[in-house]
């Protein structure tokens, strides 16, 4: 039975190859779908014919279609994505630059969430028809149906300019100070392993708004199936056998329910991410937040191809991976899975 | 001597949205230690309801409206959840159907066991697994310490009920109440968990609650027995009295209606019912001609991702032989009995000969014709499609939920019917309905609105609306309650009469077949292990397997 | 054998010499219990009753009526012209003479709210109707045939679902061009998964049920069996997923152009509405980025809402 487990791990992380395959190819082809010539755009607007031509020959976009896939992937596993024609930068650089930013507002954003909807959706299954399960639905309701950008400026208004108690949307740190010594890359983080305990507070008061934000946006989902989960498996038949046996409330609920329902909501943590890292694109941009979400959106503006498509790449990779961590976490739970049955 | 359980004119009502329903009603009944009380009724009888409360794990719709209900002399309905949780597990258990969805998925079944025991300070958690095998050995488990760690779905039916029955008498309880334990066993293995059950709770002198719809079942393992119906008690007796003596009409129709081992099908329905005599309806003569021969028929099924797969032989290539080999013969105006347990083959046959499956080798003639060679796009547009129909299992999921009655009756005429006008549609979709027994003015009900028998008369009328000639039958009454299951079987009786048809019958019930059939074919393991004349199989049948089949029907434990 | 009408059938109190008529109650009461007296089907007094009964989907109901109207006559109904701009008037707030107030531009809100309806609904529909269709037929037919075109298509929908949705439509509009129609199609695109997914798992399941074979013995070929059995009867959880699409095409549109994709000023949209008054919000000048983001939410949320009544109007099951 174990080795069967190692086997189905090891399966896993070889299903995701050609799941990274297809992403590079729809990558490429995005790249090579620009109407026009894509040569122009990776010279960017100021450029001349000449550069223009240069830029072609470098890029090889004079040769065909399976070649220039072939240049493409190579330029790739040299960690070679361009570069960005408003920084001058290469892409990869200014990329893994701006990644811990957006990861720290992610992973803060998605503990806040599952803080609050974990306990939300068990209290509303096990208390149905309570207040606590109508808040849940409204939660829920009004959670899935409120833009995320528009959440965010209203938090904004409310507590930067009415209330005055958050400080001014402007980036991860006020610039009265100095960005901590480089660790992880979170800010706070950083701050208090340096012991500079202003500057961690400080940085903290700036991620608190934009993570709220995030987190309201996934917590409506998560809630939902949450709840969804508990309720169906609350009413199933292996509980009634629990209960007729005589388990405590508290063995029921968390050894024999919550167990079981955690795997549709692990299932559902796949989609709640895939949307999680699109409206992160959004609320960096509220809250002038230097991720690389921000990154690509100032690079559309300026029609920074290389950019956009190297943040693009990028994104996909870092969901490919948390979704073979996902399965991976389902798996260890789910001793059914990788049996031939 | 004091009862152990005292039930006095309990009532129990659930308030749903469309307003009280009252499920039990004044139901009193006692039981002492060491007895088996057995609750019989059909669907909806308000049986589970009765047991469900004694235990107070009711839906949170449902609650007592009257009556008491006492334990070993404390008040159950007034007891506090606390003090409920004391007895649950430890005095009284619960063992219920589907073993399979009734454990923990994702839990091995040592560890399950081993909560319980600690629930109710059993074992420590130093000895809980100890004591966990001990228990698994008491249900006679092979390899106790290795099972410990298996999970449900690794585990077969009967294997997952003894786990449940463990779980239930794992704390030695004084009462242990079964509800349909059986449900979705194999005859055989039935016969193995009932055994088991009765002997634990005979050598723990407990006392036992059995719910079922089998009367049968319940005279073979209970003492006294209650009959219920719409939520009340028609009739209590104990076993040998209710049998030879009922009282109650309903208690009547039930007897009557429950297969043995003699009588004839008429004895089924209820005394007073008027029909017309049976038609005596023997095929002609002996080896007539034959409507339907199959000859070496085989099924396989390649064995998945196992390394041997590889093999570059593919007939080195190991399979799964679903049916294997068999040959017989379906007369003419003959009823034949195809018998077997889950897994024997029985229903990949019949989807074989209804060519909704394709067999690897072997021949099947109908009708003169070899079909089973033919594409299945060719025989669905032969006229041999409207020869050869089926009348499915599972009235809820061979309807479809969207089309009305008449709708799902018409859809083969729709298709392979004559008819031109939908005026001659319309006619022909009452004449049948008025065929079966269905009440005209339920054809524009969906099947959700339709109760289960309605719903089998809907598609016994669809099979027969294009005028078969060989019918297979895939245990049609396997999913109604007994009294229906009477009505419909006397009704494919008269249809095959009026109508001239040959049947192929399938079914795990012996009793039935006993009832309906001419000959009688067994199965097991893919393979034909007897066949012959029903009579004579069924009383000295020749195949040890065949003799265990029939060893494994309840008999009545006064006889 | 197993008797599964005993404890899953919902059985309805029916008159009939069979007698069976409470299921289980138990297992009945804990699920929906249908009403006791028969109907002839009858569609539009079933609407009545799904109104009737849950007050939402009659909000719901109106509130998507009201969006229809002002998305069909918007441009004749505003009070002032959503392009004309007037410096004078810029940056007022809502007052009776402007209900929204005015933008930076001096432009009417409420004008502009208006009008904007008709651009966002026609993008949601025209990209769920594309992908709902394509996505349907693709799944539908891997779901039935299984084999290799299963394997095909499942791919390449794990391809598309391989991206964070937004960000592959972000790199589509990108790739293709800044324009509303590159909007829809990229929305189409990355919603498709959905369809084919959900339509592929409908069919599988059905596939092999009894009415399927029945259907089979009775005459039926293949593709009519898909077209007029199985997929009707996938449609009830697939008329929730529209709606509940819908309200996320919205969404996605207005996301894309708050970020500057798709729509260009000064063509008035909620998303790009909201991106506009953004930065006004942090000058107290509350009123430009509200009510846009209010009436997108409006929107999204009608749809949402929309889903249950439409699942209850369609499923059979529901009526009684």
């Amino acid at each position: 039975m174990a080795k069967s487990k190692t086997m189905t791990v090891l399966g896993r992380v070889a299903e995701a190859i050609p799941t990274l395959i297809g992403v590079v190819i729809v990558a490429f082809l995005l790249t090579r779908a620009l109407p026009g010539d894509p040569a122009a755009y990776f010279a960017g607007p100021a450029a001349t014919l000449e550069s223009i031509q240069e830029v072609r020959v470098s890029l090889g976009l004079d040769k065909s279609l399976p070649e220039q896939f072939i240049i493409y992937v190579a330029d790739l596993a040299t960690g070679n994505l361009g570069n960005s024609i408003s920084t001058g930068q290469p892409v990869t650089a200014d990329v893994m630059s701006r990644l811990p930013a957006s990861l720290e507002l992610t992973l803060f954003a998605l503990v806040l969430s599952l803080g609050v909807a974990l306990p939300l959706g068990i209290l509303a299954a096990t208390k149905p028809g309570t207040w606590i399960d109508q808040l849940c639905r409204i939660i829920v309701t009004a959670g899935v149906s409120l833009p995320v950008f528009f959440t965010g400026l209203l938090l904004v208004y409310v507590f930067y300019y009415q209330l005055g108690v958050a400080p001014s949307p402007l980036g991860r740190l006020d610039f009265v100070y100095l960005s901590p010594p480089h660790v992880t890359g979170f800010y706070v983080v950083d701050a208090l392993i340096a012991g500079d305990g202003a500057t961690a507070w400080a940085a903290f008061r700036q991620l608190l708004l934009p993570a709220i934000t995030l987190g309201l946006f996934t917590l409506a989902p998560i809630a939902r199936m949450t709840r969804a989960a508990m309720l169906q498996v609350l009413s199933s038949d292996f509980i009634r056998t629990a209960r007729a046996a005589g388990l405590s409330w508290r063995k029921v609920l968390f050894t024999y329910a919550f167990r079981n329902a955690l795997l549709p909501i692990i299932t559902t943590l796949g989609m709640v991410f895939s949307f999680m890292l699109g409206a992160n694109v959004l609320v960096e941009k509220v809250f002038a937040w230097p991720g690389i979400g921000s990154y690509a959106v100032e690079a559309l503006v300026v029609s920074d191809y290389a950019a956009v498509q190297g943040f693009v790449l990028t994104m996909a990779v870092l969901f490919v991976t948390i979704n073979l961590l996902i399965d991976l976490a389902y798996t260890a739970i789910d001793p059914r899975v990788g049996f031939d049955g | 001597m004091n009862a152990l359980v005292e039930v006095k004119d309990l009532s129990v009502d659930f308030s749903t949205r469309n307003g009280v329903v009252h499920a039990v009603r004044d139901v009193s009944f006692s039981l002492m230690k060491g007895q088996t009380l057995g609750i019989v009724g059909e669907s909806g009888s308000g049986k589970s309801v009765t047991s469900y409360t004694l235990m107070r794990i009711l839906d949170q719709a449902g609650y007592i409206s009257g009556g008491s209900v006492s334990f070993g002399g404390m008040d159950i309905g007034n007891a506090s959840e606390k003090n409920m949780v004391l007895l649950r597990g430890r005095e009284i258990s619960m063992v219920f159907q589907n073993p399979r969805s009734a454990l923990n998925p994702i839990r091995k079944v040592g560890q399950q066991i081993e909560d319980v025991l600690c629930q109710h300070l059993q074992a420590t958690r130093h000895d809980a697994k100890q004591k966990a095998i001990d228990v698994l050995r008491q249900v006679r488990i092979n390899n106790p310490g290795e099972r410990y760690h298996a999970y449900p779905f690794e585990l077969s039916g009967g294997m997952c009920q003894r786990i449940v029955i463990a779980l239930a008498l794992a704390c030695r309880p004084q009462l242990m109440i079964a509800d349909e334990p059986t449900t979705g066993l194999d005859v055989t293995t039935q016969k193995a968990v009932m055994d088991l059950m009765a002997e634990l709770t005979r050598e723990r002198n407990m006392a036992t609650i059995l719910i079922t719809h089998d009367l049968g079942l319940a005279a073979a393992y209970c003492d006294h027995l209650i009959v219920m119906k719409d939520g009340e008690v028609v009739e209590a007796a104990d076993a040998k009295s209710l049998f030879q003596n009922p009282q109650h009409p309903y208690t009547k129709k039930l007897i009557r209606a429950t297969p043995r081992s003699s009588g004839t099908i008429r004895e089924l329905l209820p005394e007073d019912t008027k029909v017309p005599a049976l038609a005596v309806s023997t095929p002609n003569a002996g080896k007539s001609e034959a409507i339907l021969t199959v000859e070496n028929l085989v099924k396989e099924y390649p064995l998945k991702s196992t390394s041997s797969t590889k093999h570059p032989k593919a007939e080195a290539r190991p399979v799964f032989r679903a049916v294997d080999d068999i040959s017989f013969i379906v007369g003419r105006g003959e009823c034949v009995g195809l018998v077997g347990e889950s897994g024997c083959g029985k229903s990949t046959t019949s989807s074989m000969i209804m060519r909704l499956l394709n067999p690897t080798s072997g021949s099947l003639i109908f009708d003169g014709s070899e079909i089973a060679n033919m594409p299945a796009k060719t025989f669905a547009k032969s006229p041999l499609r409207t020869k050869l129909q089926m009348v499915f299992q599972d009235p809820t999921d061979s309807l479809n939920p969207r089309f009305t009655a008449s709708r799902s009756i018409a859809d083969p005429l729709m298709r392979m019917g004559q008819l031109k006008s939908r005026r001659q549609m319309r006619d022909r979709v009452q004449e049948l309905a008025e065929l079966v027994g269905f009440p005209a003015h339920l054809l524009d009900r969906f099947p959700h609105q339709l109760s289960g028998g309605q719903k089998a008369r809907v598609g016994i009328a669809r099979a027969i609306s294009v005028n078969p000639e060989l019918l297979v039958l895939d245990e049609p009454t396997a999913a109604l309650d007994v009294s229906v299951q009477a009505v419909v079987l006397n009704l494919l009786v008269d249809l095959k009469a009026r109508l001239g048809m040959s049947y192929l019958f399938v079914s795990h019930d012996l009793s039935v077949v006993r009832l309906l059939c001419d000959r009688v074919i067994v199965m097991r393991g893919g393979k034909i292990v007897e066949q012959g004349e029903c009579d004579q199989v069924l009383e000295n049948p020749a195949d040890p397997y065949t003799r265990e089949l029939l060893n494994a029907i309840p008999h009545p434990a006064f006889d | 054998m197993n008797k599964p009408s005993q404890t899953t059938d919902m059985i309805k109190p029916v008159s009939g010499e069979d007698g069976i008529s409470l299921a289980d109650l138990n297992a009945a009461v804990t699920r929906q219990s249908g009403a006791a007296a028969p109907t002839r089907a009858n569609m539009l007094r079933h609407l009545a009753y799904i109104l009737k009964s849950n007050p939402m989907t009659l909000i719901a109901f109106i509130l998507f009526a009201l969006m229809l109207v002002a998305a069909l006559l918007g441009p004749l109904i505003t009070p002032y012209d959503p392009l004309k701009s007037s410096v004078a008037d810029a940056l007022q707030a809502p007052s009776l003479a402007h209900w929204f107030g005015t933008d930076d531009l001096g432009r009417d809100v409420f004008s502009r709210v208006l009008m904007a309806t008709r651009l966002d609904l026609a993008i949601a529909f025209s990209a769920v109707a594309i992908s709902f269709v394509f996505g349907s037929i693709i799944g539908s037919l891997s779901g039935y045939y299984g084999g290799w075109l299963d394997k095909v298509t499942g791919r390449i929908i794990d391809t598309i679902m391989a991206f964070p949705l937004f960000v592959l439509a972000m790199g589509i509009v990108a790739a293709l061009g800044n324009s509303v129609e590159n909007i829809v199609y990229a929305t189409a695109i990355v919603n498709l998964p959905f369809y084919a997914r959900m339509a592929r798992a409908e069919v599988n399941v059905r596939r092999d049920a009894g009415f399927v074979q029945a259907a089979r013995l009775s005459g039926n070929g293949d593709i009519r069996i898909l077209a007029t059995q199985i997929f009707p009867n996938a449609l009830p959880p697939m008329m929730v997923q529209i709606s509940l699409n819908l309200g996320w095409a919205i969404l996605n549109a207005a996301g894309l152009s708050f970020i500057g994709l798709g729509v260009s000023p000064p063509t008035p949209e909620w998303g790009i509405m909201v991106a506009e008054g953004a930065r006004y919000i942090v000058s107290g000048e509350w009123w430009l980025a509200l009510f846009p983001g209010a009436v997108l939410m409006l929107a999204v949320f009608t749809f949402n809402m929309l889903g249950d009544g439409l699942r209850d109007l369609v499923d059979p099951r529901q009526r009684s």
